[in-house]
């Protein structure tokens, strides 16, 4: 059995799939449920749903779509977008998801994930944190799908996050994000060296390799995909695959 | 036909479309009327042990459910919460289980190593104890593995009893089965191909 969860990490915009770069360019991938049966098919052990657009437009949680997509998932599932309160996590995890992600409501408001921890327990809540270099080539935190600067640091805001009952982190570089590039493995090691609980790294995988070095290199323990799942190859269609298991197992051995 | 047990612990969906998806019928009934006419249930069971029993006992299912189990013997199978609910009594609650299975629901608390996070959360490992109807053809995969959330674990009375077993800081019955009553730990519906083998095998039982 895999150690290190490698989990397509699938952004949702209005009601479809979309791949973006950086944070932006919105390539249209697909739709979700077809998405998910092909997932299905492919036996990929965990699926992530961001949905990108929830809380820039504070808009509310599309538990409809939510609920199609768990009743045609066949593995465990977590959600992102727009969680405001131990209300909206009820509602999904009724749904049938196994996870809630929480970035931008986190901000100015740690309580939330308290809450979310005590009522549901650390291992439901996913603390989530987006990281981009500024013009200055100054490291910074952002929320609201990287529009809005936060006044932390990565390290003492996922300490933070950790403190308040996140049990898991999803570590974010916007700029390799849809890159191929690989994983920031410098900013996911800062991380893991000062954290406890699991890191997910996102941002920039483009093959096993890069997959086996953010592991090996930053110790994460697990790994977010994105382009590489849902594209052929860089820059070129929409390919809905997931890497051989039997590959994977070699690579992170 | 399986009939699938609502009674308000859980989503049921993906339990129906993974039945959907392998080609095998299967309905939500929440009647016991209905339930009555029934030739294989499954239990499923999200929440807690006392509130499952509760609801069992309100919606008027228990004397159909005993009544199916027990004298018409049609196979049943209990999944996660479900399959607790099949023991005698579990240490998180105060009331009586359904008591199918000679078998005690313990806490993972103050038992495992506090390194270790409860709820048991993630995929896993199961080896079989005993040969199972359950079971069969797991042998065709290299590591039989599934999808696991629980606070609480299964000990069986009679080894013979155990089919299925995990390890999470102890050992502990991953899967059970007394004549026509299986009990499953995990998520079948969120193991895919693992899940969708053990659905098919108990079709055809």
């Amino acid at each position: 059995m895999l150690k290190t969860r490698v989990i397509p990490c699938l952004l949702l915009k209005g009601g479809s799939l979309v791949k973006t770069v950086k944070f932006k360019k919105y390539n249209y991938i697909g739709d979700p449920i077809n998405t998910v049966r092909i997932f299905n098919e492919l036996e990929v052990d965990e699926l992530m749903f961001l949905d990108i657009f929830a809380s820039k437009e504070n808009r509310e949680i599309n538990f409809s779509l939510l609920k199609d997509i768990a009743n045609e998932c066949f593995m465990p599932l977590s959600y992102g977008g727009n969680i405001k309160s131990v209300e909206d996590a009820k509602k999904i995890f009724e749904i049938g998801f196994e996870k809630i992600v929480i970035n931008s409501n986190a901000f100015n408001n740690l309580k939330l994930i308290e809450e979310l921890a005590e009522y549901f327990g650390n291992q439901s809540i996913v603390g989530s944190i987006d990281v981009k270099d500024t013009f200055f080539g100054k490291e910074k935190v952002f929320s609201t799908h990287g529009e809005k600067k936060e006044r932390v640091d990565v390290v003492s805001w996922a300490k933070a996050l950790e403190n308040a009952g996140a049990g898991e982190l999803l570590i974010t570089s916007i700029e390799r994000e849809g890159t191929w590039d690989g994983y920031d493995i410098e900013l996911i090691k800062r991380v893991t060296d000062s954290v406890q609980v699991p890191v997910i790294a996102n941002g920039g995988a483009g093959s096993i390799e890069d997959i086996g070095s953010v592991v090996k290199k930053a110790n994460a323990s697990a790994c977010a995909v994105g382009s590489m799942v849902v594209y052929q190859k860089r820059g070129m269609g929409v390919l809905v695959n997931f890497p051989d298991q039997k590959r994977l197992e070699a690579i992170l051995r | 036909m399986i009939t699938i047990v609502n009674y308000e612990m859980g989503n049921v969906g993906s339990i129906e479309n993974m039945f959907k998806y392998i080609g095998v019928e299967s309905k939500i009934e929440s009647d016991p009327d209905k339930i009555k006419n029934a030739s294989k249930i499954l239990l499923p069971g999200v929440g807690s042990f006392d509130t499952a029993m509760r609801k069992i006992k309100e919606k008027n299912l228990l004397e159909v459910l005993e009544e199916k189990a027990l004298k018409e013997q049609v196979p049943i199978l209990g999944i996660c919460l479900g399959m607790q609910l099949l023991t005698n009594e579990s240490e998180e609650g105060s009331l009586k289980g359904l008591g199918w299975i000679p078998a005690k629901t313990m806490s993972f608390k103050d038992r495992i190593d506090k390194k270790l996070k409860i709820p048991h959360m993630g995929w896993n490992l199961v080896n079989r104890s005993n040969n199972s109807s359950l079971t069969e053809g797991f042998e065709s995969f290299e590591e039989a593995r599934f999808y696991f959330v629980h606070s609480y674990f299964v000990k069986v009375e009679n080894e013979e009893n155990s089919i299925l077993k995990s390890e999470y800081g102890l050992e502990f019955e991953s899967a059970i089965q007394k004549d026509n009553i299986f009990g499953a730990q995990f998520h079948p519906e969120k193991s895919h191909k693992f899940g969708m083998k053990l659905f098919e095998n108990f079709a055809r039982i």
